[in-house]
């Protein structure tokens, strides 16, 4: 399974990060690698959103998602997995990949977002994000997302950014895969 | 202590003779090759090639093979500089998907369960990444650990860890293990150990590989 490297994108007081270009039928799948992600707010979580060939460009198009987490206290206590709610049921706004990330100086959170077959423009286009959270309440998140984006037409541009506040640092890394 | 065989790139000086870097995701070493007719080993520690080189760095530990113990479990740990005391401070989190089936039937079950004990709250022990392993002739388990931007010396280090594993004492039993957590400290770190919790490793095969950079 040959990775390239096609993009990386460093944050900076960023609102969001838009990727506009590289997203085409040159590969079947594509991963994109959060490291490090520290946002400019305490407690927020890291959402995404696409844009489809030829549409309003908006990052608005109609996902379903769901979402399980394993957590810890760093003191050992209340360690469980369970299915959250914070999934997204039919709606247009940017899902959360994780949530309560923290931002003190040394919190962030990583992980990796695969989306199959975007070029298709015959089946909608499912995704899964396994990663990591270094939470404001100093507990561990690992979080599972998966979903599809419910549109058949080519999807070529992506957008990241947290629920509140900016993207302070962090880096996004686009590969193609195949 | 098996060496590092096959070197590839480390700190940025590509060694002649290594393999040909095909694609972004970058075969750094193979610091265990071996198998049950070779000599077992304790410990298999990374130490050259963890660096600033790469944000995101994979440990492939395929058909890793126990001996001398039963059910024992396999486990990483991690150090800064030339430290090999192996016990940095870790918060992780451990969930397991499982099935179980004996001749009789008896002993039948299969479950998703969060496993408390495989976990840890700022301990500083070595983190299980595949747990409960057989150690018969056709036992094994393969993981895949994930380490982000180990070089950081201002995050806390974060890692995920799949794994697949099986044993057969008695039964016919295969667990699907997820750990995730980070290494609680903004020093950068150097190296990798892995080892079982009791025994040797008695064959299998871990490579180390990195993401290209930019």
């Amino acid at each position: 399974m040959a990775k390239t490297l096609i993009s990386t994108h460093t944050a900076s007081a960023d609102t969001s990060i838009d990727i506009t270009s590289g997203i085409t039928s040159a590969y079947k799948s594509y991963e994109f690698h959060f490291v490090n992600l520290h946002p400019a707010n305490d407690g927020v979580g890291l959402r995404f959103q696409v844009n489809a060939a030829g549409g309003d460009k908006g990052f608005d198009e109609s996902m379903i998602s769901t979402m399980f987490v394993a957590t810890l206290n760093e003191d050992g206590s209340s360690g469980a997995v369970a299915y959250n709610a914070a999934d997204q049921a039919v709606g247009t706004d940017y899902p959360l990949l994780n949530f309560n990330t923290g931002n003190d100086d040394d919190q962030s959170c990583s992980g990796v977002l695969t989306l199959f077959g975007p070029s298709s423009t015959t089946y909608v286009k499912h995704y899964t994000y396994t990663g990591v959270t270094s939470a404001e309440d100093d507990k561990v998140h690992n979080h599972f997302i998966a979903g599809y984006i419910n549109v058949a037409a080519a999807i070529d541009e992506i957008s990241f950014k947290f629920s509140g506040g900016n993207i302070d640092t962090g880096v996004i890394k686009m590969f193609g895969v195949g | 202590m098996p060496v590092i065989a096959n070197m590839g790139k480390v700190n940025g000086i590509v060694i002649s003779g290594a393999p040909a870097v095909s694609d972004a995701h970058v075969l750094i070493s193979t610091p265990l090759d071996i198998s049950v007719s070779d000599t077992a080993v304790s410990t298999v520690d990374v130490t050259l090639g963890i660096d600033s080189l790469y944000d995101v760095y994979e440990f492939h530990c395929i058909g890793i093979h126990p001996s001398g113990t039963s059910l024992p479990n396999f486990e990483f740990q991690v150090d800064t500089g030339t430290n090999t005391s192996y016990n940095q401070t870790i918060t992780s989190t451990y969930f397991q998907a499982q099935s179980n089936y004996t001749a009789d039937g008896a002993g039948n079950f299969a479950a998703v369960e969060y496993s408390t004990g495989e976990d840890q709250g700022q301990g500083t022990a070595f983190q299980k990444i595949a747990h409960g392993m057989g150690d018969e002739n056709d036992d094994s388990a393969s993981v895949i650990l994930k380490l982000y931007a180990p070089s950081s010396t201002t995050y806390v280090k974060q890692f995920t860890s799949v794994s697949q594993m099986n044993h057969h004492n008695n039964s016919s039993y295969s667990g699907n293990t997820y750990c995730g957590g980070y290494i609680n400290t903004t020093t950068a770190l150097t190296r990798v150990r892995f080892k079982f919790s009791a025994g040797t490793i008695d064959a299998g095969t871990i490579k180390v590989y990195g993401l290209e950079k930019s």
